[in-house]
């Protein structure tokens, strides 16, 4: 243990709707120790030296998915991203990239909670099951086809590693795709259909350029590119197979 | 009222604020090495058909120290190409069971690159023969 009590700048993008035309950076000294997350430096910053300063967090352990940050321009869960890999450097900290900022460190999520609606991420059964027939059961094997897509905790940090849906904000986007892929690929699921209708479609998964950073910066190892490439795969198979066996009400 | 006022941040120079992107744009570029040398190729398929003057005329011009350099560009820039294009293969394709097990990434990206290279290496090999 050190007596010296170590001092880390932490360079925050701050923006008030009611004050600022646009975002500018603020730079605040905060002593830390070694077990201190990002989280918890800007969690010091609210606490006792500006009380103005917003950002979400939650649970502390990468479970919730809600402090996500552009940390030194990497999208980072603040709360596994540790100070003392920064120090002596300063940190830049900012909200996460291809968000509109609504305040501070807080985006806005609407664009991706509609987004999640749609895909309409729940078990949409084959046929209607009486309790009677008991429960479902599953495979090892059928389980492994969708259980790493089923491990995303909503955090958007791949959105925030995607240029394309940057630049294309109606892009359905990584996260939204591989959970629509974890129930297309469910053997319980009988939604398919419905579902690629939005894959196929405009705002669907053909704007992914295969850049990949997606799955990169993922902290649940979801592999989101994934997804969304083996889903182009499908929207063509689907377009074509259609010549083979037309299925009557192609759009 | 709402004081609600999303800012949004301009995309303006994405690529360059992180390596990853320059990474990306580098490798997307190399693709135009590939239009270019096929342009060349189909150019000589053309002067072929016009005769044996406009075929040698084609394979002459090849010996200028330009065309040499821009080979020499070419593979180079086909070659990173490649790597890059099996690099990414993992993630465009659905999961390769072998045995029960999942097929690693790194076995994938291998596998084409091995096939990638016997390919290349048979190919010069065949023409080399034909050559000779």
């Amino acid at each position: 243990m050190s007596d010296i009590q170590k001092v880390i700048e932490i360079e925050v993008l701050r923006y008030n709707p009611e004050t600022d035309k646009a975002p500018s950076s603020q730079v605040f000294e905060v002593p830390f120790t070694d077990d201190m997350s990002v989280l918890q430096g800007v969690q010091y910053i609210k606490d006792y030296l500006d009380g103005s300063l917003s950002f979400r967090w939650s649970c502390r352990m990468a479970i919730c998915g809600s402090c996500g940050m552009m940390i030194n321009g990497v999208p980072h869960l603040s709360c596994e991203t540790f100070l003392r890999d920064y120090y002596p450097a300063r940190v830049r900290v900012e909200a996460l990239n291809h968000f509109p900022i609504e305040r501070d460190l807080v985006i806005n999520m609407e664009g991706f909670i509609n987004k999640l609606e749609s895909i309409q991420p729940y078990i949409i059964p084959k046929e209607p099951r009486t309790l009677a027939q008991g429960e479902y059961l599953q495979t090892p094997e059928q389980l492994n086809l969708y259980e790493q897509f089923s491990s995303c905790i909503n955090c958007m940090l791949c959105y925030a590693a995607c240029p394309q849906f940057g630049l294309n904000p109606d892009f359905i986007g990584p996260a939204a795709t591989a959970l629509l892929h974890r129930y297309n690929v469910d053997s319980r699921d009988g939604g398919k259909e419905e579902r690629m209708d939005l894959v196929r479609s405009e705002e669907g998964v053909f704007h992914c350029t295969a850049v990949g950073y997606c799955s990169e910066v993922c902290p649940k190892h979801v592999d989101p590119a994934n997804a969304v490439n083996q889903n182009k795969t499908n929207a063509a198979v689907d377009y074509f197979l259609r010549f083979v066996s037309p299925k009557g009400g192609a759009k | 009222m709402s004081k609600r006022r999303p800012y949004v941040r301009p995309m303006d120079g994405w690529w360059r604020k992180n390596p990853y992107f320059v990474e990306y744009m580098i490798h997307e570029g190399t693709a135009f090495f590939v239009a270019a040398y096929a342009a060349v190729l189909l150019v000589g398929l053309v002067r072929l058909s016009q005769g044996e003057a406009a075929w040698n005329g084609w394979l002459h011009s090849l010996t200028s120290p330009w065309y040499v350099l821009f080979h020499l560009a070419a593979l180079l820039a086909i070659t990173y190409h490649t790597y890059t294009w099996f690099k990414i293969m993992p993630r465009t394709m659905p999961p390769v069971v072998v045995g029960g097990e999942r097929l690693p990434a790194w076995a994938i990206t291998g596998t084409g690159l091995a096939v990638a290279a016997a390919a290349g290496i048979g190919l010069l090999a065949f023409v080399w023969g034909m050559a000779r």
